[in-house]
């Protein structure tokens, strides 16, 4: 038996061994010219995950010596690794913490500082799945009831009362929320809890604070969810929204569904956080706008370099990537890929100042 | 059986081939227990901070640490329980079908069939139970809480999603089902011939003869597979994370949108944004998930030992 | 409600025969069928709602089967004769509900995953793909090295400390290997790749180390416990009579255990490591951890992060929101996981039907 599957496996191995990727052989023809070389490691979010898979595949194009990897393992996970000097970069859901930043960076180049700028806008999409409801309109405390169970019925008189010409069936809301810590929960409880805190009394972390309503893995797991269910309601990045329903939130006096255009606007003008380096530009974002051009419920994710690497090829190859995940081309690409709103003029010229800083 | 008397040990020469054979088994079982002993030292050193830590830095704040895993190590059992109530039955009556009932050819056949299932990796059976099996039955769901919602189990209200306990406990007892059969086919196949020659021969039905000689040769093999699959279930990773929909509560519920968690469903949810003595917290969980197996595999190696006596091995 | 079956005709001879007709247990297990498809077309034709569901249709048909069997065998041919069908029923019944999910299973797995089961899977890694295309070259690669790898490691260690437990050890060590073997079934999956990711980490002092073989150690922390206990099973039912005889007629120890006990209980051993082998190639969660992913193909079990299949389905899966192409190639992955678990399966068999002395049944 021993025998036999060593010899299966080297069999089959020696097969698929013998040839190679086809989608790896040296382009024919010219290669585009770039003299960067050599591979880097990030790690971290994994709501960044469908975004770098295509700035990744751009950018290795583009040049074609780089050999970039990212593991979407988590914003904790990436912060960790990053941290630990594990990975070149980490992409995060949260901005780091302010021990952490205390703790220094095992990777880099000791005191050279970090860099932490936005690469990722996404808004954040109430989906929902109701038998004849094609349009929902919420508020915050209303959307606030639904998650944490006080409003357990979809003619519940307060949704009722948002939503005069639907015909509401008389059956059980099921909320899916995420069941493992994510920072699109995070966010959403930031929403709810700024906006609506008499309702949403839970201070906003990773893990979903309530025992109440289901739990789904991942965003693809809520999406599932909501699909497959019943009566059900969620929430998950808007590019994964697909076919679902998609309920409108209230902004000031308007219902106010998620743009691009919107998210970017209520990142442009929120400020940033107070205390922190330079080149730290994590953003401190104004849920309670009542401008109803802004979309609120928006998740805005990170990447975290070194000021100074020890290796100079590593610090190049981390300065182009990063570089061009700001910029406009990168930006656009991350639209087109994965739906997310680009950063604006204004906060991608102080992102590119910030990244210019990486030695 | 033969009882015959034992006349004193003969000491068989020792050749060296022989030497280097026993020293080269006994070095691989001790090379086990190295591992075994690293991996101890490592959950060990790494749960102790989440003994000792203050238990409002944990996960939803609980009043003791004790309080944090009590829904933890109930999902866990809980759920490994219902697979193995399901999965038991089922692969006893599927190893004598194909050991006993099945025409010889067709046996072998449907063995490969079931032995195929095992072959399925969990990612899949993931897949398929919340693509699948969760949408198909939670209409099912929905009409046991309104028809039989005074039985406790299916209190409602039911889960809109169809991602509960018992569905789980679905998806796991179809994934141990083929490990359980599998050893128990191979273990029944065992039956002295005789054995069972002798009992059809004094008129017994087919199944008085598996009561009379086929089950009592197994015990010990059907107990061993039982809880090599029980193991598998309780510490099964992916299927619990993709497909229970958990809450941190203890509740018997079969069919509620809230399940307690399981401890290596929790671990895969939360290690990857887990951060400070959370990380720890997870590893002592880890720890105890360890001692309830070893727990479980006490129970069935006390009862396997107990049964030697009647069995036709040794 | 009127029946089809031909049963009540066997109670009136009852008296004489004493003995169902061949026929009968088949023209029953159709009549019930017919019967409740019949019930479930009405249930669909009341409720225009309901699908119409031959599975549970020809579920509840066999369910009628076994207990108007045991009825009709207990009027016809007694207690004890109607004891024996209702088992006979129970068990092919039983065979028939494990039936249903795995043809359900295997349905959604080909049926999806035939989309993308094309040359361009099979030849194409991930590196730079977006949305179309792509495939699992490079996961498929990962998942034969890192998974031969981990059966190259446990099978030895397992097979030796099996025949060890059984054949040499005695006393305490004995025991304590028993006992910790034990332990180890109960290593969650996830605990064996945080165990490996801080062993390597530790030791190659590298905080973000990720590479094959770490995956392979992980493996065989999982794989190790399962290919003892089942070789030990196997081993034990070696009926004593064949040591003895090989004793008897000189043959060493060593010898004996190779060319006797072990090509015995071959068979039960090949399927033991064809289980383990089942049992961790699917494992994610700690791939995840210590092998990483990677959309590039990767030979080296030594160097860089390396894919595997299981990782593979799991990351595509997750990312699929709105993309059909992510979801079809998990799904295609899938398939082939199974595709290669069954080849392992035939090739085990195979060897076992080779190597297995024949005996008399």
């Amino acid at each position: 038996m021993r025998l036999g599957s060593i010899a299966a496996l080297a069999i089959v191995g020696s097969i698929v061994l013998s040839s190679c990727a086809a989608n790896e052989e040296a382009p024919a023809g010219d290669a585009p010219e770039s003299t960067l070389a050599g591979t880097i490691d990030g790690s971290g979010a994994s709501s960044q995950g469908s975004a770098q898979e295509a700035w990744i595949a751009a950018f290795q194009i583009a040049n074609p010596d780089v050999t970039i990897t990212y593991d979407p393992a988590g914003s904790g996970a990436g912060r960790e690794a990053f941290i630990a000097g594990g990975v070149s970069f980490a992409g995060t859901d949260s901005s780091l913490k302010d021990e952490e930043i205390a703790g220094g960076f095992a990777g880099c180049v000791a005191d050279s500082g970090y860099i932490e700028v936005p690469v990722y806008i996404s808004p954040i999409a109430v989906i929902f799945n109701v038998e004849g409801v094609d349009e929902l309109n919420l508020d915050a405390a209303t959307l606030a009831g639904i998650f944490k169970g006080t409003i357990t019925t979809w003619d519940d008189a307060a949704i009722v009362a948002l939503n005069k010409d639907a015909t509401l069936p008389s059956a059980p809301i099921t909320a899916v929320h995420r069941s493992d810590d994510s920072g699109t929960t995070k966010n959403f409880a930031d929403y709810l809890n700024k906006v609506a805190p008499e309702v949403w009394d839970a201070a906003p972390a990773d893990p979903f604070p309530y025992a109440t309503g289901e739990g789904a893995q991942g965003t693809s797991g809520v999406v599932d969810a909501v699909t497959n269910g019943t009566n059900t309601i969620g929430y998950a990045d808007a590019s994964k929204a697909g076919d679902l329903g998609v309920a409108k939130i209230k902004v000031g006096d308007e219902f106010v569904g998620y743009t691009a255009e919107a998210a970017a606007a209520v990142v442009a003008e929120s400020p940033f956080v107070e205390g922190r380096a330079e080149t730290d530009l994590a953003i401190k974002l104004d849920r309670t706008t009542t401008d109803p051009s802004h979309y609120p419920l928006v998740l805005v994710s990170y990447i975290i370099a070194c000021g100074e690497y020890e290796d100079a090829d590593t610090a190049a190859v981390v300065k182009a990537y990063v570089g061009y995940l700001a910029s406009e081309e990168g930006q656009a690409e991350a639209a087109s890929a994965a739906g997310a709103a680009p950063l604006s003029a204004d906060l991608s010229a102080k992102v590119a100042t910030a990244i210019a800083t990486i030695k | 059986m033969t009882t015959a008397t034992e006349p004193a040990p003969i000491k068989a020469r020792q050749r060296p081939a022989d030497r280097v054979f026993a020293g080269a088994s006994l070095v691989a079982g001790i090379i086990i227990l190295l591992a075994l002993a690293a991996v101890a030292v490592f959950l060990v050193a790494q749960s102790l901070p989440a003994f000792v830590a203050d238990p409002k830095e944990l996960k939803g704040e609980p009043d003791s640490f004790l309080a944090y895993v009590a829904p933890l190590v109930f999902g866990t059992i809980w759920a490994a329980f219902l697979a193995l109530l399901m999965a038991l039955p089922l692969s006893l009556g599927i190893a004598l079908f194909i050991s006993h009932y099945a025409p010889r050819r067709v046996a072998q056949g449907l063995g490969y069939i079931i032995d195929l299932l095992a072959a399925v990796p969990s990612v899949v059976f993931g897949l398929w139970g919340i693509k699948v099996l969760a949408p198909a039955v939670g209409p099912l769901y929905i009409w046991l809480t309104e028809n039989l919602g005074w039985i406790p189990l299916f209190a409602p209200p039911a889960s809109g999603t169809g991602k509960t306990v018992l569905t789980v406990a679905i998806v796991l007892a179809v994934m141990i089902i083929p490990i359980i059969t599998a050893l128990c086919r191979e273990v029944f196949l065992q039956t002295p011939v005789l054995h069972e020659e002798a009992a059809l021969a004094l008129g017994a039905t087919r199944w008085e003869m598996i009561q009379m000689a086929v089950l009592p040769f197994g015990r010990p093999g059907i107990v061993s597979a039982a809880m090599l699959g029980l193991g598998r279930a309780l510490g099964e990773t992916m299927v619990v994370a993709m497909v229970l929909s958990p809450a941190f509560l203890i509740t018997f519920v079969l069919t509620s949108g809230q399940n307690s968690p399981t401890i290596a469903g929790n671990i895969a949810l939360n290690f990857p944004e887990a951060f400070g003595v959370n990380v720890n917290a997870l590893i002592a969980t880890g720890l105890i998930l360890f001692g309830i197996t070893l727990l479980i595999n006490s129970i069935a190696r006390a009862i396997v030992n107990r049964r030697k006596a009647f069995s036709g091995a040794n | 409600m009127t029946t089809t079956t031909a049963a009540p005709a066997g109670i009136t001879n009852s008296l004489t025969t004493g003995r169902l007709p061949k026929g009968a247990p088949w023209l029953i297990l159709g009549g019930s069928w017919a019967v409740m498809l019949l019930v479930f077309m009405f249930v669909k034709a009341a409720n225009e709602d309901a699908d119409y569901n031959i599975a549970a249709a020809l579920f509840f048909g066999t369910i009628l089967f076994d207990i108007l069997l045991t009825i009709v065998a207990y009027l016809v041919e007694g207690a004890r004769q109607a004891r024996d069908r209702l088992v006979t029923s129970l068990v092919a019944t039983a065979f028939i509900i494990a039936l249903l999910p795995l043809v359900s299973l295997l349905f959604t797995v080909v049926s999806n995953g035939l989309a993308r089961f094309d040359l361009a899977f099979f030849t194409n890694s991930m590196r730079n793909v977006v949305g179309e295309g792509g495939g699992g070259l490079h996961a498929i690669t990962g998942t034969l090295l890192i998974t031969g790898m981990a059966t190259l490691i446990s099978v030895p260690i397992g097979l030796l400390t099996a025949i060890y437990l059984v054949e040499y050890g005695r006393g305490a060590l004995a025991r304590a290997i028993t006992f910790f073997v034990d332990v180890m079934t109960g290593i969650p999956s996830i605990v064996a790749g945080l165990f490996a990711f801080a062993l390597f980490a530790l030791l190659f002092d590298d905080p973000g180390i990720r590479f094959g073989f770490g995956g392979s150690v992980a493996l065989s922390l999982l794989m190790i416990p399962v290919v003892v206990r089942s070789s030990e099973e196997m081993l034990k039912i070696v009926p004593n009579e064949l040591r003895e005889a090989a004793y008897a007629l000189g043959v060493p120890k060593w010898l004996t255990i190779l060319k006797v006990v072990i090509p015995t209980a071959i068979a039960g051993i090949a399927t033991g490591v064809t289980l383990a082998i089942s049992r961790v190639i699917g494992e994610t969660a700690p791939l995840l951890i210590i092998a990483g992913l990677s959309t590039s193909m990767n030979y080296d079990l030594f160097n860089d992060r390396m894919a595997s299949l299981p990782v593979f389905v799991y990351t595509q899966y997750q990312s699929n929101g709105t993309d059909i192409n992510n979801l079809e190639r998990a799904w295609t992955g899938s398939l082939t996981l199974i595709l290669i678990v069954m080849a392992l399966n035939l090739i085990a068999r195979l060897i076992a039907k080779i190597f297995s002395p024949k005996l008399g049944r």
